[in-house]
């Protein structure tokens, strides 16, 4: 590995006067898993990069508050899927948290990264765009908060400026009867990216949403207010969520074979949402 | 900022310090400044888990922590859960099942299971199966391995 400065700030403070570097050649470390790759293969070469993991503001904590579930920046997916509280109301994110990498990734990678890494396939994103999600951002100007919606640019690109920092993923309280799932398509069950992945919700006044990742140049948020999709004009609705995409051809699958399996996942996880919901369709 | 930074490593129950450049893996460290060479490496980016290690408890692949990450934790390799002389009842069980081929890539495969059965005594195979699913085995031994797990998981009470 090209070697590289590393600082351990203990502080937000510090830790935006380090990231303001104004020639962008410092990189902030979470949990590495895809630092750490690009550092290997040479994608990145960052003259050098701050540990977030001893930042007390950004302390991996989990906490429900009212009406909204909070987690802290350096929180693990591990801890994510091991969340009661998350289990419980945020099942699809839960479950999206579960199919990243390996016990051993899950162990290490936060959810802050996986959103601030801004991959097309981001396994967990769909699933923070369908519970509208909300990013806490802050830096030498301040704070801000912007929807996971407004976060995510395009391929490894955020609305992340020099010297900020994501501190908190806050998630919005579902609706009681609120039901959400979601599914993603892979090569092979261990270990691999996203061919497609889609999170579903239905609320209890049959509002749908669609997360979508790895069908465009970022994952995108698709809203149903009126439920069309389970309405007798099902076919010309999954044809418009199809036609917001934009699948490419690549290593894991065609631009044809993603596209048709748009259709097939999101019935999929539409027919888990409603049955976890409490809305009875028409 | 600073390219080399003074840290505390505690392996397998021993403390050590290190002047350590800090763009070093972790893994790196172990194998070539401790000798301990149990972990190994093979693709170097976190998807064949030939490196994993404990930290503080947990897996991770050693190959995508640096050293300096791992500062005042504790770390535990494959020769940290093999008993002197003898070896654990997991170890054991891989061999009477022929799971063991070339070998490469056990040592991060019984890190796995000893910390899969540890946090989950009666697995399901399908639980093995996910708790394993981030170490690959380049001989393909995985139903042997999958019977020499499941033959030491405590039975449902
Ligand atoms: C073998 C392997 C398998 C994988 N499988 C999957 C998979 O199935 N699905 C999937 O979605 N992903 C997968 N990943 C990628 C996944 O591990 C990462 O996206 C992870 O969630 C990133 O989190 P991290 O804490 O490791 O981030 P890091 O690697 O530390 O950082 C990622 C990026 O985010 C920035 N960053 C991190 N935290 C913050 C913050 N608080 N504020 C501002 N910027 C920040 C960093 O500067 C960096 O640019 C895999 C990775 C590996 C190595
Ligand atoms: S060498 Fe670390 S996961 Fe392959
Ligand atoms: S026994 Fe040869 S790699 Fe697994």
């Amino acid at each position: 590995m090209r070697a590289f400065d590393y600082a351990r700030p203990s502080t937000l403070v510090e830790a935006f006067e380090l990231l303001s570097a104004p020639d962008g050649g410092v990189k902030a470390l979470a949990g590495g898993t895809d630092l750490l790759v690009g550092l290997r293969n040479g994608a990145i070469r960052p003259r050098a990069v701050v540990d977030l993991k001893h930042i007390r503001e950004l302390a991996p904590v989990i906490r429900a508050d009212k009406e909204c579930m909070s987690i802290g920046a350096n929180a693990v997916l591990a801890q994510l899927t091991a969340s009661e509280g998350l289990r419980r109301d945020y099942p699809a994110l839960v479950e999206s948290a579960a199919v990243v990498g390996s016990v051993q990734i899950r162990h290490r990678a936060t959810l802050a990264g996986n959103l601030c890494n801004a991959s097309p396939a981001a396994d967990t994103v769909p699933a923070l765009l369908a519970y509208g999600a909300d990013v806490v951002i802050r830096g030498p100007s301040g704070e801000r908060r912007v929807s996971v919606d407004n976060f995510v640019l395009g391929p490894r690109e955020t609305v992340l400026t020099a010297g900020e920092i994501v501190t908190t993923i806050v998630l919005p309280t579902p609706k009681p009867g609120t039901g959400a799932a979601f599914a993603r398509l892979t090569r092979r069950r261990g270990v691999d990216l996203a061919i497609l992945s889609v999170c579903c919700l239905v609320d209890p006044e049959g509002e749908v949403r669609f997360g979508l990742g790895a069908v465009g140049p970022r994952p995108f948020l698709v809203r149903d207010s009126a439920a069309a999709v389970v309405s007798s004009t099902a076919a010309e609705q999954f044809a418009a969520l199809v036609a917001k995409a934009s699948p490419i051809t690549d290593v894991r699958a065609s631009h044809d074979y993603r596209q048709a399996m748009i259709t097939v996942l999101a019935r999929r996880t539409l027919a888990a949402a409603i049955e976890r919901s409490s809305w009875v369709s028409p | 900022m600073s390219s080399r930074r003074l840290v505390t490593l505690s392996v397998n129950g021993r403390e050590h310090e290190f002047d350590v450049l800090v763009h070093r893996p972790l893994l790196e460290v172990l194998r070539e400044d401790l000798g301990l060479t149990g972990a190994k490496e093979c693709c170097a980016v976190g998807e064949c888990g030939a490196c994993t290690v404990l930290v503080d408890g947990l897996t991770v692949n050693s190959c995508l922590m640096l050293a300096v990450e791992a500062d005042n934790r504790q770390i535990t390799t494959i020769e940290g859960l093999t008993p002197g002389e003898s070896l654990s009842p997991l170890q054991d069980s891989f061999l009477a099942h022929g799971a063991v081929q070339c070998g490469f890539c056990i040592p991060g495969m019984i890190v796995s299971a000893q910390f899969l059965l540890d946090s989950n005594p009666s697995p399901t195979a399908s639980e093995i199966n996910e708790g394993l699913a981030g170490n690959l085995c380049r001989c393909g031994g995985y139903k042997r391995m999958l019977r020499a797990v499941e033959a030491i998981t405590e039975p449902e009470a």
